[in-house]
């Protein structure tokens, strides 16, 4: 099926070189086999009734093995391997994108009929059917992350720190662990702990913010250890001598020289351990709960957050059940986007702080 | 403001490894004195236990005195970072701050440590400093460009005028050329020879001819085998250990018949 694609060159070689020359196959011929599989495929998947999904599936076991025959046959066998091989690490990448684009579909197909003015200035307060909004939850979520931030970064940060410049030893092998350990733990688990603190501390009764963030923060402290030590590591050695052989102190290397060269890193590694922990449910679930109306008060009370109240209006929809779905699925739609602009975020905070070279 | 230094019995150790054992020298002021030596002998790190910067890596210690004017820098009471103040160091390849221009380059020892100066102070200070490193016409108009932005050589003589700028009493150079073309190397070498006024000056090299240039003392470090310590096998003016050395060793490695 190949062969007679083939323009050049003749099957003798008109000059002969020190180096062995092959025939190939034109560029678009894999892509031609490819869509030949998935017609076939097709054709096969009609006979037992048509579906996308077998479609697809003989299609491109067909294809791989219509491009590795017609390759072995032109090109020779470690061509065909090369060619075999591809087709297999694209397929996995496919096969990897399905559940990622589906979820993006679905959340978007379905949160986009609530994503509205009203989802943004509206709270759940008095609403028992249609209209109402996330309001209340957006800033508990943003009031709750920022206050787990402002606990671990400062933390984890000086953590790393310890790690990076000052640790030897047991102890340093010791907290590395712990480290490790802590980043497994489930996320129910730190909020248990929370709830068990909080009540021990101001009784039975207590619920508030706070409550949450302490919970968050226990799962975001290790993803901020770790990633900032990376980071920390990366510091050429070269600079914190140059800064000692000027007669600087250690500490003042560290502020001074240390983390502004790592500033860039320093500041994705903690962008992203907060889109780690701003869509946990667990935690939030079993320490801040949820209320209807708005609290921004972390410091007494309930607290609505997203993921939370996603969950709730899926659970326990009220009289005219299509308006809470709808609710749930903005309130998903709306975690996606966050996490995505604290991704876009880290980017931009390590193109924007990373040293220049100034070539 | 260039100091005498006198080293006495001193004992390098990494961890329970003894690296150079049983230094006796005396560096002399305003002048320049070459270490050297084949490839792990122990010249980088005599040179860095000098000024304490030896202690900086994990299980680095040592024994016995480095003298400067009188003064154990090895002494119970004295502070590493007041000795690194007082005697400054160039390393093998040119490390300067990539967060911060050619200007913040050169006042930072004293920026660092918070040091408070007025701006016509420290332009007066830059300004001073790069034209002690030979840098200054090169760089005079982009002084608030980054420093890795420059070429090896240019970084190199920023590093030295970054240095300078703290005014130290003795200068450290460790192999300041080994990453330079020949152009650059005169260049520096040329420098060395203008700061030895100003600077008691220590240089490691791997370049003979460099050594025979530059300095006026030089030191032959040499080991006996794999895992044995490194050791100073002679130290005579530069003239004398490169025409009539006292040692066959050093004989054997000026003249290339060495091992």
């Amino acid at each position: 099926m190949s062969t007679d694609t083939q323009a050049a060159p003749p099957a003798a070689t008109p000059q002969e070189g020190p180096v062995r020359v092959q025939r190939k196959l034109p560029r678009y011929a894999p892509f031609g086999l490819f869509a030949g599989g998935v017609a076939v495929g097709a054709a096969l998947s009609a006979l037992t009734g048509f579906s996308v999904i077998s479609t697809v599936v003989y299609g491109v076991v067909l294809g791989t093995v219509a491009v590795y025959a017609a390759s072995r046959a032109v090109e020779g066998r470690r061509k065909a391997t090369d060619r075999l091989v591809t087709s297999l690490v694209t397929t996995a990448f496919g096969i990897a994108m399905v559940p990622l684009v589906s979820l993006v579909w679905t959340v978007l197909d379905n949160g986009l009929a609530r994503f509205d003015g009203q989802f943004f200035s509206n709270s759940m307060y008095r609403v028992v059917g249609e209209g109402g909004g996330a309001y209340h939850a957006v800033l508990g979520t943003l009031i709750i992350t920022a206050l787990a931030t402002a606990i671990s970064v400062p933390i984890g940060l000086m953590a790393a720190i310890y790690l990076v410049e000052y640790g030897t030893g047991r102890l340093k092998k010791a907290i590395t662990f712990f480290v490790d350990v802590m980043t497994g733990i489930p996320s129910i688990v730190a909020g248990l702990f929370a709830f068990a603190l909080f009540t021990l501390l101001f009784g039975n009764d207590f619920r508030a913010g706070v409550m949450g963030a302490v919970a968050l923060s226990v799962l975001m402290i290790p993803v901020v250890v770790r990633s900032c030590e990376e980071v920390l590591k990366l510091v050429p050695n070269e600079l914190r001598e140059a800064s000692y052989a000027l007669g600087v102190p250690k500490w003042r290397t560290v502020m001074k020289v240390v983390l502004p060269t790592a500033v860039a890193g320093l500041g994705t590694g903690i962008t992203l351990a907060v889109a780690r922990v701003v869509g946990e449910t667990a935690p939030l679930l079993i320490t801040v709960g949820l209320i209807t109306g708005t609290n921004l008060n972390p410091f007494d009370g309930r607290m609505a957050t997203l993921p939370v109240f996603a969950y709730y209006q899926l659970t326990q929809p009220g009289v005219n059940e299509q308006a809470f779905l709808d609710r749930a699925w903005t309130a998903a739609l709306l975690l996606i986007i966050l996490v995505m602009a604290l991704n876009v975020v880290a980017r931009l905070i390590s193109r924007f702080f990373a040293p220049t070279t100034g070539r | 403001m260039a100091k005498r230094i006198e080293v006495s019995d001193l004992n390098i150790y990494y961890g329970n490894f003894l690296a150079v054992e049983g230094v006796n020298v005396s560096i002399e002021p305003r002048s320049i004195t070459a270490l050297i030596g084949p490839s792990g002998c122990g010249k980088s790190t005599f040179l860095r236990s000098i000024n304490r910067m030896h202690e900086v890596l994990p299980g680095a210690r040592v024994e016995g005195k480095v003298v400067m004017d009188g003064q154990d820098l090895y002494g119970s009471d004295v502070d590493p970072v007041d000795v690194r103040r007082q005697i400054g160091m160039v390393f093998q390849r040119p490390n300067p701050f990539p967060t911060m221009s050619i200007y913040d380059n050169v006042i930072a020892g004293n920026r660092l440590n918070n040091k408070r100066m007025k701006r016509a102070e420290t332009d007066e200070l830059v300004e001073r400093s790069l034209r002690g490193a030979n840098l200054w016409n090169e760089v005079k108009d982009r002084l608030d460009r980054p420093g890795s932005g420059l070429s090896g050589g240019q970084q190199q003589r920023l590093c030295i005028a970054r240095a300078i700028a703290v005014e130290p009493d003795v200068l450290l150079m460790d192999e300041p050329c080994s990453a330079l073309d020949p152009i650059s190397t005169l260049a520096i070498e040329d420098l060395m020879t203008e700061l030895k006024e100003r600077f008691t000056i220590v240089i490691v090299t791997h370049n003979m001819q460099q050594a025979a240039r530059v300095s006026e003392q030089t030191g032959f470090f040499n080991l006996n085998g794999v895992g044995q310590p490194g050791r100073l096998i002679e130290f005579n003016p530069t003239e004398k250990i490169f025409s009539n050395p006292d040692e066959k060793a050093t004989e054997d490695y000026i003249s290339g018949r060495f091992g």
